[in-house]
């Protein structure tokens, strides 16, 4: 070839271009399993559970239409607008506390991660990521027994008083749900930060050693800011976990005692598939989509600037 | 000095959260040793360990035929998925096609929708298509499912692979097919290879669709027997804690054997995003 290989790349760049939109029309068709996949099973089921919400239907019999009347029930009934309220408080164990103990944790950890062991540890701390939520329910189902493991601790230590059934307890339930959350989404927050502290530039670190600043300055001044795309992501992955909660909620309470730990989408199931309710099921659906969306997309949107 | 003392901090913190992560595997294991039928209290390793739990929950849970039911599932997924996405991503992330971005958009809305929003209808349409208590039932939605996740990876490799390239082949008469097949894929395996594992894990670990789309739990995934299986031992302990230990045994596994490559296809999927 006897072309520079500058200006061939730049030929070649001019002639992808300058290829015409109708010549690369075929190629749609690479794209076409994917989207009638995506298409079939994602955006057309989500059409119907618009249209179900404004039926009143058994799922057997004849459909009734009743316009927003499941929307009304969905935000007056209590055991249904608290189970939205539940998501929250799932969400500040979910996201706010993994995220926090993970930016203190990778500041620490920070200093140590030249050490092997910390290769060791950031497998470990992946594993809750790994096995099915449901297997892990069951392990923390036995260590919140009225016998288990923490009751135990507690009474060896003469706090017996504390010890209580967590799970069937009113106070305790949706906490103690919303902990194990926070137990499997904290490893991947800290790992995730891991590696953002490492593409912080070094120089920083030190100019901010050079000014004088305390360690809680440099946090907030140097890995903070150097961590804002990590924070949104795992903001947008825990958000997203303590949404759709419904493994942990189901294996663990299947949404009680009475309703203290119900979600929605264990009322969802419930309520069209035990209930028969199919359109208010799915008007809750529908909420529970808006609120992702709207908490969600915002997260993104901010990820995307500068 | 000062150094030593914040580097010993540090290790002490990233001790204290392995242990963190481990205590309910460890009580998990712990209790599945001890006598069926009993309630053990806490750390206590039993005056004699009973391995034959694990022979029981492996014998009760039907393993072998889960294992196969869930095998069916994730060898109905991912192939599908991967190719479906990487055909894709080929069209939106190499050629360009006209509305390319618009379609994209479409695509990344579905990053943030969980099942529950259309478990409702899926369950319908499985009636409708005869699928519903059959492994296509699981199946079909999750390959969908999966699409958002698969095409924004995938269009991503495609990109970030110089266009000089393809252009090259292209000159010297290759077809779009052809490029694909010897141009980029050699260059996208480990791409594919980290996409597969996460996909291998949603499928694998798939909860809701499972429960709700297949009535009869020997026909599920491991983690939605688990369930039904809790339903009928769950005054028996540490048989359900054998069980538990078993159905998580394939995933840890895998992930132990591919772990490095785990780690880094999670955080580069993460970061990417």
């Amino acid at each position: 070839m006897s072309t520079p290989p500058a200006r061939r790349g730049r030929r070649s760049r001019v002639a992808l271009r300058g290829r015409p939109a109708l010549r690369r029309l075929p190629a749609l068709l690479w794209l076409l399993p994917a989207a009638i996949a995506y298409a079939t099973f994602v955006l057309y089921p989500l059409t119907q559970t618009v249209r179900y919400s404004l039926y009143d239907w058994n799922g057997i019999g004849q459909a009734v239409w009743v316009g927003a009347a499941n929307y009304v029930t969905v935000v007056t009934d209590p055991t249904l607008y608290e189970s939205l309220v539940h998501t929250i408080v799932l969400i500040v164990f979910f996201s706010f506390v993994p995220i926090t103990a993970g930016l203190v944790a990778a500041t620490f950890i920070r200093d140590a991660r030249s050490v092997r062991a910390a290769g060791a540890a950031r497998t470990i701390l992946f594993l809750p990521q790994i096995v099915p939520l449901a297997a892990a329910a069951i392990a923390w189902t036995w260590l919140y027994a009225d016998d288990g493991l923490i009751n135990g601790v507690l009474r060896a230590v003469g706090a017996g008083g504390l010890a209580r059934p967590w799970l069937a307890d009113f106070d305790t339930a949706l906490p103690a749900v919303g902990l194990v959350g926070s137990w499997a989404m904290v490893g991947f927050c800290t790992v995730l930060f891991l590696a953002g502290i490492g593409r912080i530039d070094a120089s920083l670190y030190e100019a901010a050693r050079l000014d004088g600043a305390s360690g809680v300055q440099e946090f907030f001044a140097v890995t903070l800011p150097g961590l804002r795309h990590e924070i949104l992501v795992c903001a947008t992955v825990t958000l997203i976990g303590a949404i759709a909660s419904f493994d942990l909620v189901y294996m663990m309470t299947g949404g009680g005692p009475g309703f203290s730990t119900m979600v929605p989408g264990v009322q969802i199931v419930r309520l069209a598939f035990t209930e028969g309710r199919v359109g208010l099921a799915s008007a809750l659906a529908v909420v529970l989509l808006v609120i992702v969306l709207l908490v969600v997309l915002p997260l993104q949107r901010l990820g995307r600037e500068r | 000095m000062h150094n030593r003392l914040r580097e010993t901090v540090g290790l002490l913190v990233l001790v204290l959260m392995s242990l963190a992560t481990l205590i309910p595997f460890v009580v998990m294991f712990v209790t599945a040793l001890h006598p069926a039928g009993s309630s053990p209290a806490g750390f206590a390793w039993p005056d004699e360990p009973h391995w034959e739990n694990f022979g029981r929950a492996f014998v009760d849970s039907d393993f072998v035929v889960l294992a196969g039911s869930s095998a069916t599932i994730v060898l109905g997924v991912v192939p599908a998925a991967l190719l479906f996405a990487t055909l894709g991503g080929f069209a939106l992330g190499h050629v360009r096609v006209p509305g390319s971005t618009p379609i994209f958009l479409v695509f990344l809305l579905g990053l943030t929708i969980p099942f529950e929003a259309a478990i409702v209808p899926l369950y319908y349409q499985a009636q409708d298509l005869g699928t519903l208590n059959t492994p296509w039932a699981v199946i079909l939605p999750l390959i969908g499912w999966l699409m958002p996740f698969g095409i924004f990876w995938m269009r991503g490799q495609f990109a970030a692979i110089p266009a000089e390239l393809a252009e090259a082949a292209h000159l010297d008469g290759a077809s779009s097919v052809q490029v694909l097949r010897y141009v980029h894929l050699p260059l996208l395996t480990p791409a594919l290879v980290t996409l597969g594992l996460l996909q291998f894990l949603t499928a694998w670990n798939n909860f809701l669709l499972s429960i709700v789309l297949i009535d009869d739990p020997s026909r599920r995934t491991m983690a939605g027997a688990l369930a039904a299986f809790q339903g009928e031992h769950s005054v028996d302990v540490p048989l359900m804690c054998a069980a538990a230990v078993l159905l998580m045994a394939p995933t840890l596994l895998v992930f132990l054997l591919l772990q490095r490559h785990f780690v880094k296809a999670v955080l580069a999927g993460a970061v990417k995003g």
